[in-house]
């Protein structure tokens, strides 16, 4: 049994600038010749990353005081509703928030313009109190206006994501993008083998206080993300065919850069935003070092129908099947599509590498690890009492 | 020979002579018409795929421009803001004429005008609204 790696150990060799870091394609491509043992021997962190839509982000902001002050109890930036509950001038602008008379323009399009440095128009109502007199007021802000400007998602990174196909004679339109009628296309969403949780699937290094690459920057992961789900079937690689655990991620909007955040529009189905996430995944012991060998032959996920009530299940493809253009879906070739980025998750892989090899970046690990046995609650519903 | 697609728009006045069959016969073109929007007495779009000698295309095309038919290569007609894409593979979902497909190396979109139809699906799929055709 080969010696076990500690954190502080790997973050010694980061700072000496002696570690070996590769990125997850990078090592999923050494075992096909070499084997967990010596990879775990040879390799001190595999980077991982993804950069697709997350609709459960958004940011927080605090606008600061103006004088006369307002206790802001409506709030829109843009015209994009921001939360009002907290407190006098703190805000919560979700990426998917909109003005149902702007649809294409939303909470995800506010947080790209600040960053960009835009101006954006704040305009808040207030009942006014003693304390805080003012009913409205009308300016601009800016990114350098506002006080805290942090991004704080709910449920990003999902593990692993479903196969969307159509087999209705309609188009329709959906998060995975335009699904054609008849089965004529078929789309997935993860990066496969370089995909964050999909190369630590037990959650064995990924959990509470986790240092990661957000938006292009330093963040963290905070708590498990919702929905988060650990029971789901998984395969003979011990990795769930479906969707299954999340994370919730935080990090300082103030130093991220536009081109790890986008803002997007799914026509009819609304407004969402691709986030950059990059993991460094420990090489702890040989264990690890197998779980981030895995390859897109071994990673399989299931094929679902959107266009049928309760999206049923037509089968089960691997990542790479998906990446060589073509899947079987019930004995029919049906072309295959992305919907998120695979060069860009790429790019923020290699990032994370360079700032792990030049010593900027140390691993943590996490101050908890997340609850194991989850399953959900799906929305039962109970008859309302009337009045 | 060469093979190219053209979008030609026709004034109200030339809806009813026989254009193409002058470029079949007087130019050895021959004619592929993949898009056809003809709105009798007001103006009519095509998406045309020319074959042939490249001197007698540029006859061919030539003769369109002198009967007041816009005549314009495909590739002029599309305009895409290549610099702000992300990669993301959306378009290529829905380009069944694989005009629009992910170079299986390095992720990147590639875009194959002369392989487009105008089916103008790319453009409500592109979350990003990057798309935009100008054939009518």
């Amino acid at each position: 049994m080969p010696k076990i790696k500690t954190y502080q150990e790997i973050n010694q060799k980061l700072k000496q600038g002696k570690a070996v870091v590769l990125t997850a394609e990078e090592v999923s491509q050494m075992a096909q010749t070499v084997g967990p043992e010596e990879i775990a021997e040879k390799v001190d962190v595999v980077t991982t990353a993804t950069f697709g839509a997350m609709c459960s982000s958004g940011a927080i902001i605090n606008f600061g005081h103006a004088s006369p002050p307002i206790r802001m109890e409506k709030i829109r930036l843009n015209g994009v509703p921001c939360y009002e509950g907290l407190a006098a001038v703190d805000s919560y602008i979700g990426a998917t928030a909109c003005d149902p008379e702007n649809p294409s323009y939303g909470g995800a399009h506010v947080i790209q313009d600040l960053l960009e440095g835009k101006d954006v128009v704040l305009e808040a109502w207030g009942k006014g109190t003693d304390c805080y007199p003012r009913k409205y007021i009308k300016t601009k802000i800016n990114i350098n206006t506002i006080n805290e400007f942090t991004l704080f998602n709910p449920r990003n990174a999902y593990q692993n994501y479903n196969v969307a196909v159509n087999t209705t004679s309609k188009m329709i339109h959906t998060y995975m993008g335009t699904l054609l009628p008849g089965m004529r296309n078929a789309t997935y969403s993860t990066s496969g083998e370089l995909s964050p949780l999909l190369n630590d699937p037990d959650l064995r290094t990924i959990g509470i206080g986790t240092r990661i690459f957000l938006g292009g920057t330093q963040g963290f992961v905070v708590w498990n993300g919702t929905q988060f789900h650990t029971t789901k079937p998984k395969n003979e690689y011990g990795v769930p065919v479906t969707n299954a655990a999340t994370i919730a991620v935080i990090g300082n909007l103030k130093e991220m850069s536009p081109e790890y955040l986008q803002a997007v529009y799914y026509e009819k189905y609304g407004v969402s935003m691709f986030v950059g996430i990059g993991i460094p995944i420990p090489i702890l012991d040989e264990e690890m070092a197998r779980r981030v060998s895995i390859a897109n032959s071994q990673i399989e996920t299931s094929v679902l129908d959107y266009g049928t009530d309760g999206t049923p299940k037509l089968g089960q493809v691997t990542y790479q099947e998906l990446q060589s253009g073509f899947i079987k879906v019930n004995g029919k070739k049906v072309r295959t599509a992305p919907v998120s980025s695979l060069a860009k998750a790429r790019k923020i892989a290699a990032e994370l590498k360079k700032w792990l090899q030049n010593g900027i970046f140390e691993i943590s690990q996490p101050v908890q690890l997340f609850p194991k046995n989850t399953s959900l609650n799906s929305l039962k519903e109970t008859e309302a009492e009337n009045d | 020979m060469i093979k190219k697609r053209y979008v030609l728009n026709f004034p109200p006045e030339s809806g009813d002579k026989p254009l193409s069959y002058h470029l079949v016969r007087d130019y050895d073109i021959r004619i592929n018409i993949l898009k056809a929007e003809v709105y009798p007495g007001k103006r009519g779009s095509l998406l045309l795929e020319l074959q042939g000698k490249k001197e007698n295309i540029e006859k061919g095309v030539q003769y369109l421009t002198d009967h007041q038919v816009i005549c314009e290569p495909l590739d002029k007609r599309i305009h895409f803001q290549e610099e702000k894409c992300i990669d993301c593979g959306n378009c290529t979902a829905v380009c069944f004429a694989g005009a629009l497909t992910m170079n299986r190396e390095s992720w990147k979109l590639e875009f194959d005008k002369n392989k487009c139809v105008v089916c103008e699906l790319c453009i409500p799929a592109c979350p990003l609204h990057l798309f935009e055709i100008d054939f009518r």
